[in-house]
């Protein structure tokens, strides 16, 4: 359980452990801050964005131990102890992922609003399932609304990553 | 959006919970995936002054199979529940219903205990758990209780639960149904609320009906068992004529609303074709 800390303002907050991107990250949250906004805020990973905050849009999606779930219905204090990778541990080493490349190659990125999520659902569903089929792949980002309506480009991008049609650097 | 502020627990124990739960009373608001209680402090329609998290009672998460019943932890996701392989050999009509409920992202993280404690009648996993005959069991720092689900809702959002009380597993008995099936009509294929939505199962033998339940969801005030529809089939030979019949029967016994995801004429029309849509299913596919 995580440490209970009481202000001099008689406030009580929790020093919690969250582990992002492979990195321990203690951060002391009060019971009601929500994850999006202590990793956007608290750990500077602005790469998770905040839509409708109602858990509609997809934009804030993380996953939390792999799976994607929507940051905004997350109190912080929740995840305490568990994984979670943001947008930001998608690339690793400097080298871009092959579905980040991806998206790059087939202009799958328009206002770029929902792409973090859309990456990290695409993600999630290529490791519990390398070879998707198209349906499969409209099922995983059904929960990631891009309001550009980009659909066609981001799912073949997602099809391209699968069956390995993905050259790096030829953008 | 700002969620209001409360004072957080984390009880290790469900006993250790109830115990919480009964010195706090109406003050505490359970929360399990947090799916419909955060965002209803964010839209500022719940502020408790305390919230109990389930978060560290791992012993209801679990998903079993014990003589002459299956047991699902109240604290099951519904992605859980979709990708359970036991659920997927014994009733796959549970995981199919689950998989309707809502966005991948939002299945990893509502409980089916939060989906039935919601009291919602638009909900998809009471209609097929009321067909399959399923209890629930409910705890406090007073005692156990276990009622059939059927019984647990009585009205728009009106539960039978008490302050104090936790529900912590759902039990299906061992059963002679040969089919199960959940229809669900929404606006799109994912993620959406039923605009209308019927569960059945079904005894069969030879071409013979001889036990059927229908359970409704968003078709009235709270979900809806259709005796009538029922009654009318039960010892019948089975033909499309009989199941129309059925289907009529429902839709005459719905009470729908008209709403912004559909009219209330258009929803009973919705009833009578998937009621006899989900009949024609669970007597071919059986559970399916």
């Amino acid at each position: 359980m995580a440490q209970e800390i009481t202000g001099k303002d008689g406030v009580k907050r929790y020093l919690i452990t969250l582990n992002v991107n492979g990195d321990a990250h203690s951060v002391l949250v009060k019971g009601n801050a929500i994850l999006t906004n202590v990793l956007r805020e608290q750990l500077d990973l602005t790469g998770t964005k905040k839509g409708c905050e109602l858990g509609d849009c997809g934009s804030c999606t993380v996953l939390l131990d792999g799976r994607p779930v929507d940051s905004c219905l997350v109190l912080a204090v929740e995840a305490d102890g568990r994984e979670i990778t943001t947008i930001e541990g998608v690339a690793a080493n400097g080298r871009l992922d092959a579905i980040q490349e991806s998206m790059i190659n087939h202009a799958a990125v328009q206002c770029g609003y929902c792409t973090p999520g859309m990456v990290l659902s695409a993600k999630a569903l290529l490791t519990r399932n390398p070879n998707p089929s198209e349906q499969e792949v409209r099922e995983a980002i059904s929960g990631n609304l891009c309001r550009c309506t980009g659909y066609v480009h981001i799912v073949e991008a997602v099809m391209a990553t699968a069956q390995g049609r993905v050259t790096p650097d030829d953008h | 959006m700002y969620v209001p502020d409360f004072e957080y627990h984390a009880p290790k124990s469900v006993a250790e919970a109830c115990t919480l739960l009964a010195e706090l009373g109406e003050r505490a608001t359970v929360l399990a995936g947090g799916t419909d209680v955060l965002h209803k402090m964010k839209v500022g329609k719940l502020a408790p002054e305390h919230l109990v998290s389930l978060k560290n009672l791992d012993e209801l998460r679990e998903i079993r199979e014990e003589p002459g019943r299956v047991v699902i932890g109240a604290l099951a996701s519904h992605n859980q529940i979709y990708t359970s392989q036991l659920l997927q050999r014994r009733y796959l009509s549970i995981p199919m219903a689950a998989h309707t409920m809502a966005s991948n992202q939002i299945c990893n993280l509502g409980t089916v205990g939060g989906n039935i404690v919601n009291g919602v009648p638009s909900a998809d996993l009471p209609p097929i758990l009321i067909a399959l005959n399923a209890s629930i069991h409910l705890q406090s720092a007073n005692g156990d209780r276990s009622m059939p689900l059927e019984d647990f809702f009585h009205g728009a959002a009106q539960t039978r639960i008490e302050p104090g009380e936790i529900l912590t597993e759902i039990s299906i008995p061992d059963q002679a149904t040969t089919g199960s099936t959940y229809l669900k009509f929404g606006l799109r294929r994912s993620g959406a609320l039923a605009v209308a939505a019927a569960a059945v199962s079904v005894q069969v033998a030879g071409d013979t009906l001889y036990g059927v339940r229908i359970v409704l969801a968003s078709a009235a005030p709270t979900v809806l068992r259709v005796a009538g529809a029922e009654r009318s089939l039960v010892g019948r030979r089975i033909d499309d004529q009989l199941l129309e019949e059925a289907g009529y029967l429902a839709e005459q016994a719905s009470s729908p609303r008209d709403s912004i995801r559909g009219s209330a004429e258009y929803r009973r029309n919705l009833v009578g074709v998937l009621t006899k849509r989900a009949l024609r299913k669970a007597i071919d596919e059986g559970h399916a």
